[in-house]
């Protein structure tokens, strides 16, 4: 099975119109001792029934919680069934980057409807189109900070692992120096931070709330970065947003974040949406697509592709990034989630998933021998100490619930809205037993 | 093709004018309309050093960018911050619409007159 | 037509969850936000009917006919849709333990030991997001290996000037100068060009073969041993691999690592500009570089995203795959090349090919002589496709030909399409004598005429603001 439409007769015809004895005679061209003498050494095609039938039984091997407890940079939030259905659209599904306009318009409004969201979520002025996720939104911030004088990238280091490491390896492409400011109690050393602002740092990232769900002093550390004459960079949880002060509000130069909690399956890792979005200011060192109003050649207002001349298709070795391909279809999903929700959705899902996770936190911290490792307030993640973890983690995996996940500082928990109290009280009931034992 | 005679041109397509001492730089007629219209001017900032034969910035139109070569090497003393909200100046008045002056002028690459660069412009 | 924030109503919502069954907890006050953001404020039917309407003016693979050169814009099965939506797929933590997301990990296994048996490769990574991401990672595999080795002369990368613009800002962005060299006339390596910037601060070489032009470059094994005498590592863009899969493989031609592009390549649809995938494979002596995740046994590795990237294209692409099998991997590359040069013939004697010799997956049209003679350039005839209900072939791409329209029919296309697509690139080469002005103004028909893209870029709106 190929896909290919064409009858054997057809495709006979069609050697015959290109002058063609067999399809050999139309790799001409390879050297013959290069080609492949053999049949690929793979199983025989299979008819859609049988793929069907194989890739469902991977999937069972798989072991799909009821209570996820577990979020670490992947976040099990509700997904409304419209979510689903819109980005499934064979149109939005199938098309490719909108650089025809003139059939493309329905592309184009979607992302500048997307656009305008993240502008909204984030209090800035420009948004691009989306990148692969927050760990490169995050390093490619670091990377339009960076001008001849200031080199140096730092980042806290109570921000998510993968997303320090991510930015680790783009400063090692470009031979730029990273360095770490520590964490205490659990947030950004801001004394450490204070020493290690010099002349030569071109931007600081801190993630908003941080691995470990605490809140940092966000406003504090703009403004000592700033004093320093550096930029800022905000990650946040898009989710937080709808309650918590906007990077904005805190003084961010540049917000990105990690769009997976907006209407996007955990899906093993990916594909997630890392958004970006900037201040006017910026608005030309933002790397990656942007959409544009205009008008037509009739004066109708119509959307494009702008700002062109600063990607890597026109720019090459002098662009700031090289991305082409985004997310765009997890970016349609966003906004669809976003206008599914509305101001008030999103801040009672935001409201709920605080809700959940301290009453999920009160619950454990109730039981002897489990206690907050971190005293700051905290939005829905949480680090506990935890006795006979794996023992308890084995026995929660058992009843349908995945528990936190262990870290070196402890058990990292998240509750989201999905999980109703009579799950947390379970979750709660069997930790106590395991402890108990 | 405006070619004024009383200016001095470099084969990327640049022009300048000396003014006591100071360079006044450009970009000539032929260069802005084989750019098409202007979007945008990548400007370096005053104080910044400039080096003959080296991009000082660059220009975009929709689809291309081209660097802007420097003609002679020296400090940056002025910008013409007019281009940043009206880039198109360049296209509408490319003799008039300067876009950087650089004084403590040391080095300088071979230049043309108008007959030299609008020979160099025919056979481009 | 209207944007979704212009049908807001205040007050308005859609009915999706349930009162909160806990207590309150309290975000301190100086943690608030000041304003609620501006959302639209839409019931389900309002959402429903205005992404219905957004859908209808977008042009999709499922609508017709998308020869986008060096796209690959094939035909994306349904059920690769329905795999990649199963809760056993969809559902899992990306760190949930290792006995949970055994499925998964077969899937990347799986995929693996197909797509190193098309390439001809050892190792796998499938943690790059798309492709220039599996440029950046392939490259990065170059330079760890030369720095392992001790070897810091090496700061070069060379590339082609008809290569893709994110082959040379990939060797940019990884810290390398860009060496562009010019190409022969027909798209392929200039030797005598190769040869004279080999040398020992030669780090790699990128290159796409076949080449941007269609063409498969007939030196390719003279192409990687000169690179490797000088010490320098071969990187295969796999943009144009649907041409030679299953028929030749890029490690037998000499390359070291390789990226492939899932969303072209192997079906996964673009959707409207990603998300993509991408593998990238190398060598067995590469491998040790391969990125892996901080959070998931990757310590001391590099990392160029979250997690292990975009599994769900990977699902995609294995029941892609696993459909076509040994046969049917080597009949779509056979058959994408037929199917180009088959509409190339159809459509020469008007527009004609660059290079008139057999072509591979692709090719260009170059129309310079054709704009000379009526002024109609390789945009208006671009723009008049779009009139037909087709999709314009990429357009001014490679730059080493002028007016260059790049046609890539892809395989899952039946002769009639190609027939009928042929017939109406003839139609419009005949307009275009006769009637230039009408090409000019094209599209007629469309949802918008030309936009004003100067307009655009210099006083960008890129949000809706509240009037």
């Amino acid at each position: 099975m190929s896909y290919v439409p064409s009858t054997p007769e057809q495709r006979r015809a069609m050697l015959d119109a290109v002058g063609a004895e067999t399809y050999a005679d139309l790799y001409r061209d390879v050297p013959k001792e290069m080609l492949l003498d053999r049949q690929l050494d793979l199983p025989e095609g299979m008819s859609e029934l049988e793929a069907v039938r194989t890739m469902t039984a991977l999937a069972e091997k798989n072991k799909v919680f009821q209570t996820v407890l577990r979020g670490a940079g992947s976040y099990d939030h509700f997904i409304p069934a419209i979510v689903k259905s819109v980005p499934a659209k064979e149109e939005f599904l199938t098309a490719y980057t909108p650089y025809q306009a003139e059939m493309s318009q329905g592309v184009l409004q979607s992302i500048f409807e997307y656009q305008t969201m993240i502008c909204e979520l984030t209090g800035m002025d420009v948004s691009n189109a989306s990148v692969y996720d927050g760990a490169t939104a995050a390093a490619e911030a670091a990377a339009m900070c960076r001008d001849r004088k200031r080199r140096v990238t730092l980042i806290s280091a109570a921000a998510h692992p993968d997303t320090i490491n991510t930015v680790r390896t783009y400063c090692f492409g470009t031979g730029d120096e990273l360095k770490i400011v520590p964490a205490k109690d659990g947030k950004t050393d801001l004394d450490a931070l204070k020493e290690m602002l010099d002349g030569t740092v071109a931007s600081f990232y801190v993630q908003q709330p941080n691995f470990y769900g605490q809140f940092e002093d966000a406003d504090l550390l703009g403004e000592l970065v700033h004093a320093a004459g550096a930029m800022y960079v905000m990650g946040c949880n898009p989710i937080s947003l709808g309650l918590v002060k906007t990077p904005r509000e805190c003084g961010a130069d540049i917000a990105v974040g990690e769009g997976q909690p907006l209407g996007l399956p955990m899906g093993f890792g990916g594909p997630y949406l890392g958004f970006m979005a900037t201040t006017a200011k910026h608005m030309r060192k933002l790397p990656g697509r942007i959409v544009g109003e205009t008008v037509d050649s009739k004066g109708k207002r119509a959307y494009v592709l702008s700002l062109q001349a600063r990607e890597q298709h026109i720019r090459r070795e002098k662009a700031s990034s090289n991305i082409c391909s985004n997310e765009a279809l997890c970016a349609l999903t966003a906004a669809v989630y976003l206008a599914a929700m509305g101001p008030n959705g999103l801040r009672e899902v935001a409201r709920q998933s605080m809700a959940k996770a301290h009453y999920l936190a009160e619950a454990l911290t109730a039981i002897d021998g489990i206690e907050l490792v971190y005293p700051g307030p905290f939005f829905h993640e949480f680090v506990t100490t935890l006795p006979k973890a794996q023992e308890v983690l084995a026995a929660l995996e058992e009843n349908g619930i995945l528990g936190g996940l262990p870290i070196a500082e402890g058990v990292l928990w998240c509750a989201t809205e999905k999980a109703d109290k009579a799950s947390l009280d379970r979750t709660a009931a069997i930790v106590k037993e395991v402890l108990a034992k | 093709m405006n070619i004024p005679a009383e200016l001095k041109y470099t084969k990327s397509h640049e022009w300048v004018r000396m003014e006591d001492g100071v360079a006044v730089i450009g970009i000539t007629d032929y260069a802005q309309d084989a750019l098409g219209d202007v979007v945008f001017v990548n400007l370096p900032q005053q104080g910044d050093d400039a080096a003959a034969g080296e991009a000082f910035g660059d220009v975009e139109s929709v689809k291309a960018v081209s660097d802007l070569v420097s003609p002679v090497s020296g400090t940056v003393c002025a910008v013409n911050e007019e281009l940043v909200d009206a880039p198109e100046l360049l296209n509408s008045d490319p003799y008039g619409a300067w876009i950087i002056k650089v004084e403590n002028v040391a080095d300088t690459e071979e230049l043309l007159d108008a007959e030299a660069y609008a020979a160099h412009c025919e056979a481009e | 037509m209207k944007l979704i924030f212009e049908k807001s109503v205040p007050g308005r919502h859609c009915s999706l969850l349930p009162k909160c069954d806990v207590p309150d907890a309290a975000l301190p006050e100086a943690l608030v936000r000041q304003t609620a953001p501006a959302l639209p404020e839409l019931s389900e039917v309002d959402l429903s009917r205005h992404y219905t309407e957004l859908n209808q003016r977008v042009h999709g693979v499922n609508c017709g006919f998308y020869p986008l050169g060096s796209c690959t814009m094939k035909y994306n099965p349904r059920v690769d849709e329905d795999m990649a939506a199963l809760p056993g797929f969809a559902g899992v933590h990306p760190l949930a333990p290792k006995d949970a997301v055994q499925g998964c990990l077969s899937v990347l296994d799986t995929a693996k030991t197909y797509l190193c048996e098309i390439t001809g490769m050892d190792g796998m990574t499938f943690q790059p997001a798309a492709g220039a991401h599996g440029e950046f990672t392939g490259v990065l595999l170059i330079k760890q290996y030369h720095r392992k080795r001790g070897d810091f002369k090496r700061t070069k990368i060379i590339v082609p000037d008809s290569a893709h613009g994110t082959n040379p800002a990939t060797a940019a962005m990884c810290g390398f100068e860009v060496v562009n060299i010019p190409s022969a006339p027909d798209g392929c390596v200039d030797l005598e060009a190769l040869k004279a910037v080999l040398g020992d601060d030669t780090a790699g070489l990128m290159l796409t073969n076949p080449n941007t032009v269609g063409i498969f470059d007939e030196n390719i094994l003279e192409i990687t041993r000169l690179v490797h005498e000088a010490g320098g590592l071969c990187y295969y863009d796999g943009a144009n691999l649907n041409a030679v899969m299953g028929v030749v493989r890029p490690g037998d031609m000499g390359f070291d690592c390789i990226h492939m592009n899932l969303h072209k390549t192997f079906a996964t649809p673009h959707g409207g500009g990603g998300p993509g995938a991408c593998a990238v494979g190398c060598k067995a002596f590469l491998e040790e570089f391969l990125p892996a995740s901080a959070l998931m046994q990757g310590e001391g590795r590099l990392q160029v995203r979250s997690f292990m990237g975009n599994f769900l294209v990977v699902v995609r692409a294995l029941t892609y795959l696993l459909t076509l099998g040994r046969d049917g991997i080597p009949e779509a590359a056979q058959n994408a090349v037929l199917n180009a040069n088959y509409l190339m013939r159809r459509i020469q004697g008007t527009f004609e090919p660059a290079f008139d010799r057999v072509c591979m997956h692709e090719f260009v049209l170059d129309l310079s002589e054709y704009k000379k003679e009526t002024g109609v350039s390789a945009l208006d005839v671009a723009k008049a496709l779009i009139d037909y209900g087709m999709h314009p072939p990429t357009m001014y791409f490679p730059m080493i030909v002028h007016e260059a329209l790049m046609l890539e029919p892809t395989e899952t296309e039946s002769k009639e399409t190609l027939d009928w697509a042929a017939d109406v690139f003839r139609e419009v080469y005949a307009r275009g004598k006769t009637d230039p002005d009408y090409l000019h103004g094209a599209p007629h028909h469309a949802q918008i005429g030309r936009p004003d893209e100067v307009r655009a870029s210099r006083n960008p709106v890129v949000r809706w603001t509240k009037p």
